[in-house]
């Protein structure tokens, strides 16, 4: 991406995220903002990793829990601050996930997949047995997100946190895609043994963006769990993390505005078409199934071609 | 000065032996081609050579160091690197950038500052684009320079990969059929960058089948049977050697 198309994206998004709260008429509309806000910060990490360097993930719901339930154990039981707790949790997951990617990652294929799926279902389970410390079921409370003296609470403040931090996000994502860095990401997705061959240690870069988007999605996780009045274990879920993977595939892979088309069109959903709940699952589904088969490259990717074609 | 010594090098799949006892050394400087029918190992000893295989025996030294056993990137960090017969473009990145990835090694790379692009990392971009830009022209491709990998020819592919190989800055440059699949034309064209290339100072080994392009630019052929080396020696020597003649021809053609 060229560096006056990036700043002209951030700009519009800035402009964007600072009007769209003006005419959302009631709080109801701001909580599905955020909400969808959170998802839009996980799936630009997680675009990183599946978008730009071609590896799966199906358990990044597991990351986001994990910060969450990190965040509301060391407040609400051990009194921990709220930022304290934060880094901890993105510290415990980028641990994990090294720990998961360095010995997967050197094998070429679809490990990363399967490894994260059994460790995504390994937390939940976690999650929900250990009732005494995460609450069980039933969830937990971590309270408001303090920091000094303020503290962070109402939809409308949390809009403007969450906004800023998406804000940086993107930027930080699209100057890592358009540096050195992201090249190797991108041509390790191309061809690895070409990649091999001039230079480009392939397993490190795995294992590096791997963690990143851990990280991210557990530091979203986190301030999710102040966020939320009541943090239960669906957000950790394999369901969950299916969720995120649909949103950045629809929205477009290896296009970080399309993460967050993806983010907020499939947070909006659901909303939409309450009487459909229990039909959530075959939605998602088909939504996976008519991207793959009608555009594969998902939805910002494909129109943006589609007006360059126009326009020539 | 030797560049590469291979000694009583083999590889093993399975009991099939796909190299076998095979020693000898390349002088740098030199452009060194390996010929040899289908199936006598070529791509193997390849595969061996730029650490893609894992020696079954024997030992590899280049510039000095021990290399078998070595990771690829660890050895185009030491100088060597290389193109595929089948090609292994990048096709999700432009053509441009495909070189660029080639100049990865002598970029500031660290994490950090590239998340944040500091001054540096968008320094040293810029430069990496007007080597890969010069690089493009150097193999012919300047009319690709904004072209997207994808649109490529397949002609025009073969050369980028040379580019990409030679922005790594290599001492050492393994081709594999580089002039596979292309026209006559094509053919002599990549002759002429090849011979550019070994002028530069590049040392430049080749598996090859178009032979008139083998005899033409080689200082140095080996010959390859069945995973051993059948001869060795300068163009006009193997083109005389009646043994390469018959593995050519088949036994009953010899003089």
């Amino acid at each position: 991406m060229a560096s006056t198309s990036r700043w002209a994206g951030l700009g519009a998004l800035a402009v964007f995220l600072a009007v769209l709260p003006q005419v959302l008429p009631n709080n109801y509309y701001v909580d599905v903002a955020v909400l969808a806000g959170f998802n839009a910060i996980v799936c630009v990490g997680l675009n990183l990793l599946i978008g730009y360097a071609g590896q799966i993930s199906l358990g990044h719901a597991g990351f986001f829990g994990l910060g969450a339930y990190s965040s509301a154990i060391l407040v609400t039981h051990y009194g921990w601050p709220p930022l304290a707790a934060l880094l901890a949790g993105a510290l415990l997951v980028g641990l994990l996930a090294f720990a998961i990617a360095r010995p997967i990652l050197k094998l070429k294929g679809h490990y990363l997949a399967m490894a994260t799926l059994g460790i995504g279902i390994i937390i939940s389970i976690i999650i929900n047995t250990e009732a005494q410390i995460t609450g069980g079921p039933d969830g937990i409370a971590a309270g408001n997100f303090t920091l000094g003296g303020f503290e962070l609470k109402g939809e409308r403040a949390w809009y403007w946190v969450i906004a800023v931090l998406l804000l940086v996000t993107v930027w930080l994502a699209t100057n890592l895609v358009d540096s050195p860095v992201g090249r190797a990401l991108r041509a390790l997705h191309g061809s690895e043994v070409g990649a091999e061959v001039v230079g480009v240690d392939t397993t490190r870069y795995k294992v590096l963006v791997f963690v990143v988007s851990a990280v991210i999605a557990s530091i979203a996780g986190s301030l999710f769990a102040h966020y939320t009045s009541q943090l239960t274990p669906t957000k950790a879920d394999f369901f969950k993390s299916i969720e995120l993977v649909t949103m950045v595939v629809f929205g477009g892979m290896a296009s970080t505005f399309g993460a967050l088309v993806g983010a907020a069109f499939l947070t909006m959903l659901p909303q939409v078409l309450t009487v459909f709940e229990d039909y959530e699952p075959i939605i998602l589904g088909g939504i996976m199934m008519g991207t793959m088969i009608f555009m594969p490259r998902g939805l910002v990717p494909t129109i943006s071609a589609f007006l360059t074609r126009r326009r020539s | 000065m030797t560049l590469l010594l291979v000694e009583q090098l083999g590889k093993e799949f399975g009991g099939v032996h796909a190299v076998s006892d095979l020693s000898f050394t390349i002088k740098s400087g030199t452009i060194h081609s390996i010929i040899g029918p289908n199936g006598a190992g070529k791509t193997t000893l390849f595969n061996l050579i730029t650490g893609i295989y894992t020696p079954s025996s024997g030992r590899i030294c280049f510039d000095g160091k021990e290399i078998a056993g070595r990771a690829p990137f660890e050895l185009a960090q030491w100088g060597m690197s290389r193109t595929f017969q089948n090609l292994q473009i990048f096709f999700n990145m432009s053509a441009m950038e495909n070189v660029m990835v080639g100049h990865h090694l002598h970029l500031d790379r660290r994490f950090l500052p590239s998340l944040l692009r500091l001054p540096g990392i968008a320094r040293g971009d810029e430069k990496a684009r007007d080597i890969s830009a010069e690089l493009m022209r150097f193999v012919g491709l300047e009319a690709y320079v904004k072209a997207e990998a994808q649109s490529m020819p397949y002609g025009a592919l073969k050369r980028l990969e040379i580019a990409r190989a030679l922005a790594s800055k290599p001492k050492l440059l393994l081709l594999d059929e580089p002039a596979a699949g292309l026209n006559a034309t094509e053919s002599r064209e990549i002759d002429e960058v090849i011979e550019k290339v070994a002028q530069s100072g590049v040392t430049v080994v080749l598996v090859e089948h178009d032979m008139k392009m083998v005899m033409g630019i080689s200082d140095h052929i080996l010959v390859l049977d069945y995973g051993r080396k059948l001869a060795e020696g300068t163009p006009d020597e193997v083109r005389n050697n009646p043994v390469v003649v018959a593995a050519y021809l088949g036994g009953g053609a010899a003089p």
